[in-house]
């Protein structure tokens, strides 16, 4: 029954969505209301389609129904409640799945959110919407159907892969990702709304753009960050970044879509860059196509690749669609997205803005080029080569350094024209303080050029930006005689955008600073104890085996060993490193322990244990400051929201009179240059925003 | 990232045995007899393995660039494969033997062919991996270069029509020149 | 809306794009080619631990064999595990094969490779013995030096010494008696007269690298 409903609410849900769009196209060409109003109702029943679909797939699961064919491939009587619920997303089929109710809810929130808004930009874009919706409901009825019926039904299943049943971050990282990652096929629909409906000049389009690609951008970051830490907990191999392709495929949309987030505002100023803004945000969309493509065809080995089967050429074949469309329509109207370009001066925000482009831009193309280069060398060459870590690190390294520098450097530019005198007061503190840095980096024995220069560009943008909330505030206790913290809480208020782009920043920085100083600084031992033994690891701190211990549990058996930190001597913490026996597996599944504190973690895995359990080998890694790159991810996300948050009225006033805005009308936002000399701020301390 | 298959090393008769792991639960350290006192737990310290850091260094950095042929794209470097860890150990004895660090790529992509090497080696069609960002950084920032000296040139260059094009914002698909006016 | 410009836009950025992913998903990443077709076959010496039961075939247990004492006959080198599935499916045409080609000089060896003799014992016993000898090899070098990536992987080495095939996964059984005539025929080989490409072939069962 379970089974039923829910293969056919999908198939409903495939004919709503073609009704809609069929219903949709013919109101807007026809111009007739109703039936683009009718349209827009299938989205909204789509949407409780799949709620009700996954729900009858969360139920199947968690009552071990055997005969719906996804509960049969990950279901399992012996596995807890919890992981049970989140292996929805574990396969291929379920995450498709998932992957739909995602789509749907957007849409639907796109919808609702816009009912009032007059013009065609919503209704197109929610014909977009339904035809990448109909993509997965197609999927889900055909080579990703999880509701097919399983016979004979079996009486218990394989139960997750072990690896996705280890820990808690299971539960976060999927949806953070698919909130994320399909989150940006709505700016997307925007796009290509805004292209049908010709509304790609109107500002609205592209504040509500701007909106939606920083949510699902917070969500993304997230995401990756947390697959960051779930590796690293999980794997045992004590990194979070192997440059695999599943991970660059998360990884290249962020890129494009930080791009964007930073040119939007060029665009928005100044008018300029719209073609290279479409072209950003469909580039995002397409490369989180591309990346699920190249993830579920099979035609790259990944360690996150889903089964392969008959799905990769329906997303070629989507691809392909996509890419036609959305060429075909931003090259035909690549004349009307030109804008008349103006800047005041080359030494300005602006100017860094391009260039933060190019070097963003220039990190997606290494890492498409990295990750599809074995296939161009096996069709040029008929050679199969490997493009791994070291090439992504020696290719990106300089690239992440030069963007550190720019953060740096952007938010201490003003807008439009940066004189000398203000160029000097801008870099001198940070300047110094890089420097320092430096100084101390060599002095203290490093030699890594990478790992010098990436802290010294990382205090320098960090100098830049905390510089910004205080010289803000200060101003602020001057001008208003306020005391410190209220003038930092209205300062920001006042101006979230801004404020929550540098708080972004500084999130970044964390990041950085957190995995350089684990890469330049890790230290590792291993080493085979017997129960009482020691191991010194560095300096004063060694590790002690206390003993072995056994346990038996539904899906598994675990042995762990009992580990005892020292520090000169004296225990300070335990870990307990283990070895997980799935049932259902022959090879066991590590499970590390990891010791956290702020200045970095102690990181133990169990890497093999005599059959007496008389010795253990032990390989301890020592990496200072990851966790900096769990909190800066979280700092980044605070961030967003800050930057999204909506402004009241009051404060949207304040913050447009010091403005240079572009007009709200359909002009475009056409820059004056003789305006812009008028409204040039001579070096003042608070820049217009 | 490890694969699960990389761990093989746990056989079918350790599962046996660690039934007795599980019977026995814990397995306590003995504690050392002193002579008319209380037992009291002596841990025994073992040396800090030999650390020869200019090899470990050299062995690393090979490691590095091999991968494991039993996982999904790891060096042996950070694979705990067991096959990996015996791919070090050769790499080691070969750095001992006073081979250079090339050599002993070259002897395993001989044995494993180019696959076996984590970036490809800079040579013939590979060089457009490590080249085209290159071209492409290069390129933009000269595009960006010429925009920006484009973008500003003084104010008297520009035709004085565009002072109107304050006004009705012209049709659709007319194209616009470079200071906005039609 | 500028058709022309859309036309040729799309397909000079989308043609190339689309036409590699098609291609890409001709290939199948995980058959990688081999380098050793064609050249000469390391040479090892490894001990055995099981005679095998063929009277022209075994080998003492904890003699060694060496493989360019074999030089001037036809070498089967099979690389197996007992933790392997798709050994136990390939190890009766591998039996047949060594018995039927035997008395032809042909010479068949399996090498252990990351396991424990006593494992492999058992299994060869629960295989029902086999007519040709285990060898072990401590360390993988032996596996190192084929250019191992999992089991079963099978290497047939010519009379000259040469590699002439690899088999990815279980063996064919035409296919090996095929190879082996073909050897077998040709006494002494000029490079170029002989496709050494190596075959992979259909692994029967899933594959398993070690």
């Amino acid at each position: 029954m379970t089974r039923i409903l829910g293969i056919t609410t999908i198939w409903i849900a495939l004919g709503m969505a073609a009704l809609g769009i069929v219903v949709g196209v013919l109101g807007l060409l026809r111009k007739r209301q109703e039936l683009v109003a009718a349209a827009l109702q299938t989205v909204y029943i789509n949407f409780v389609l799949l709620t009700v679909s996954m729900a009858a797939m969360i139920y199947g699961l968690v009552t071990h129904d055997f005969s719906i064919g996804y509960v049969a491939q990950v279901g399992s009587r012996s596995t807890p409640l919890f992981y049970t619920v989140i292996s929805l997303w574990g396969a291929l089929e379920g995450s498709i799945l998932f992957w739909g109710w995602v789509l749907a809810m957007y849409s639907a929130v796109v919808v609702y959110a816009n009912r009032k808004r007059e013009g065609g930009l919503i209704p197109w874009s929610a014909v977009v919407l339904l035809c990448i919706g109909s993509f997965f409901y197609i999927l889900l009825v055909g080579p990703a159907n999880p509701w097919h019926l399983v016979t004979p039904v079996l009486a218990d299943g394989p139960g997750p892969n072990p690896l996705l049943q280890n820990h808690i971050l299971m539960a976060v990282h999927p949806p953070l990702l698919y909130l994320g990652y399909v989150g940006m096929t709505v700016p997307f629909a925007f796009a290509i709304g805004a292209l049908l409906s010709h509304e790609i000049h109107s500002d609205d389009w592209i504040k509500l753009t701007r909106r939606w690609t920083l949510s699902a951008w917070a969500f993304l970051s997230l995401a990756i960050v947390a697959g960051m830490w779930w590796s690293y907990e999980v794997l045992g191999w004590g990194g979070y970044w192997a440059w695999d392709p599943v991970e660059n495929a998360s990884f290249m949309p962020w890129l494009t879509a930080t791009a964007f987030l930073h040119s939007v505002m060029v665009q928005e100023r100044r008018g300029m860059l719209k073609l290279w803004n479409v072209n950003l945000i469909v580039s995002t969309f397409l490369l989180t196509i591309l990346g699920t493509f190249l993830t579920r065809s099979g035609i790259i080995s990944s360690v996150h690749a889903f089964t392969t089967g008959t799905i990769g050429y329906y997303f070629l074949a989507f691809i392909a669609l996509c890419v036609v469309v959305s060429l075909v329509l931003v090259a035909g109207n690549s004349e009307e997205l030109r804008s008349e370009g103006r800047l005041d001066a080359a030494a300005s925000r602006e100017t860094v803005f391009l260039f933060n482009n190019l070097f963003l831009t220039g990190f997606t193309f290494v890492v498409v080029l990295g990750t599809l280069f074995p296939l161009v060398a096996e069709a040029f060459k008929g050679v199969k080569v490997t493009v791994g870590a070291p090439f992504f690190n020696k290719m990106t390294l300089p690239i992440c350094v030069s963007l550190l520098f720019l953060m740096g450097v952007g938010p201490s530019l003003p807008w439009k024209v940066a004189t000398r005198e203000q160029l000097r007061r801008a870099f001198l503190l940070p300047g110094g303080v890089a420097l320092l840095v430096a100084v101390t980096c060599v002095v203290s024995g490093m030699r890594d050029a990478y790992g010098i220069s990436a802290f010294t560009f990382a205090s320098f943008a960090l100098v830049c930006n905390v510089r910004e909330y205080v010289s803000g505030a200060m101003a602020r206790t001057r001008a208003h005689g306020e005391v410190f913290p209220v003038a930092l809480v209205r300062l920001v208020a006042g101006n979230r955008r801004r404020y929550g782009g540098y708080l972004a920043h500084i999130g970044i920085i964390l990041v950085a600073v957190g995995i350089t100083a684990s890469s330049s600084f890790r230290f590792e031992r291993e080493a085979t104890l017997a129960p009482g033994q020691v191991m010194p690891v560095k300096g004063d701190l060694s590790v002690r085996l206390k003993s072995m211990w056994g346990k038996e549990e539904p899906q598994r058996q675990v042995v762990g060993a009992d580990v005892e930190l020292l520090r000169n001597g004296v225990v300070i913490g335990t870990l307990d490193p283990r070895m997980n026996f799935y049932r259902s597996q022959d090879t066991p599944v590590p499970t590390p322990a990891v010791r956290s504190r702020p200045a970095g973690d102690v990181y133990i895995n169990l890497m093999a244990f005599t059959e007496n359990g008389q010795s253990a080998t032990l390989r301890v890694i020592l990496e200072p400051f990851v966790p900096w790159i769990w909190f800066g991810a979280v700092v980044v996300a605070l961030g967003a929201v800050v930057s999204a948050w909506p402004s009241s009225r009051r404060s949207m006033r304040r913050v447009n009179a010091s403005a240079h805005v572009p007009s709200a009308s359909g002009a475009g936002g056409y820059s004056i240059p003789g305006a812009a000399v008028s409204l040039q701020a001579s070096a003042s301390p608070t820049k217009s925003s | 990232m490890t694969s699960r298959r990389d761990n093989k090393r746990m056989r079918s008769t350790q599962r046996l045995v660690m039934a007795l792991v599980v019977v026995a639960c814990v397995i306590p350290a003995p504690p050392a007899q002193q002579p008319g006192g209380a037992p009291v737990a002596q841990s025994v310290v073992i040396p800090a393995p030999g650390v020869d850091s200019v090899l470990d260094a050299r062995v690393k950095g090979v490691a590095s660039h091999l991968r494991c042929p039993v996982c999904q794209g790891e060096s042996i470097q950070d694979s705990p494969a067991e096959l990996a860890a015996q791919m070090k150990t050769l790499v080691r004895e070969q750095l001992v033997a006073g081979r250079s660090e090339q050599q002993v790529l070259d002897y395993f992509v001989e044995k494993y062919g180019q696959w076996i090497l984590l970036a490809p080696k800079a040579e013939g069609f590979n060089l457009l991996v490590y080249w085209l960002p290159v071209v492409f950084l290069c390129l933009g920032a000269g595009i960006i270069w010429i925009a920006v000296k484009r973008w500003t040139r003084p104010a008297s260059e520009i035709p004085a029509m565009a002072v109107d094009a304050v006004g009705p914002k012209p049709p659709a698909n007319t194209p616009l020149n470079d200071a906005g006016a039609v | 809306m500028n058709w022309k410009r859309s036309f040729l836009t799309t397909a000079a950025v989308g043609g190339p794009l689309i036409a590699l992913l098609a291609y890409g998903m001709t290939r199948d990443p995980r058959d990688i080619p081999s380098p050793l077709p064609g050249r000469e076959a390391p040479t090892f010496a490894r001990a055995a631990f099981v005679t095998g039961d063929h009277s022209a075939l075994r080998v003492p247990v904890g003699d060694t064999v060496r493989l360019h004492d074999l030089r001037g006959r036809v070498v089967v080198v099979n690389f197996w595990a007992s933790w392997c599935l798709a050994c136990r499916g390939e190890h009766s045409a591998l039996s047949e094969t060594a018995r039927a080609y035997a008395d032809k000089g042909v010479r068949f060896f399996g090498m252990l490779y990351n396991d424990s003799e006593a494992n492999g014992r058992d299994w060869i016993a629960e295989m029902g013995g086999q007519p040709y000898p285990a060898l072990s090899d401590p360390g993988a070098r032996a596996a190192i030096a084929y250019g191992l990536y999992g089991v079963p992987e099978s290497f047939v080495i010519g009379a000259d010494g040469r590699v002439a095939y690899k088999f990815i996964g279980a063996v064919n059984e035409p296919q090996l008696h095929q190879l082996i005539d073909s050897l077998l025929a040709v006494p002494t080989t000029t490079p170029g007269t002989r496709d050494t490409r190596s075959i992979p072939v259909e692994r029967s069962g899933a594959p398993v690298p070690p």
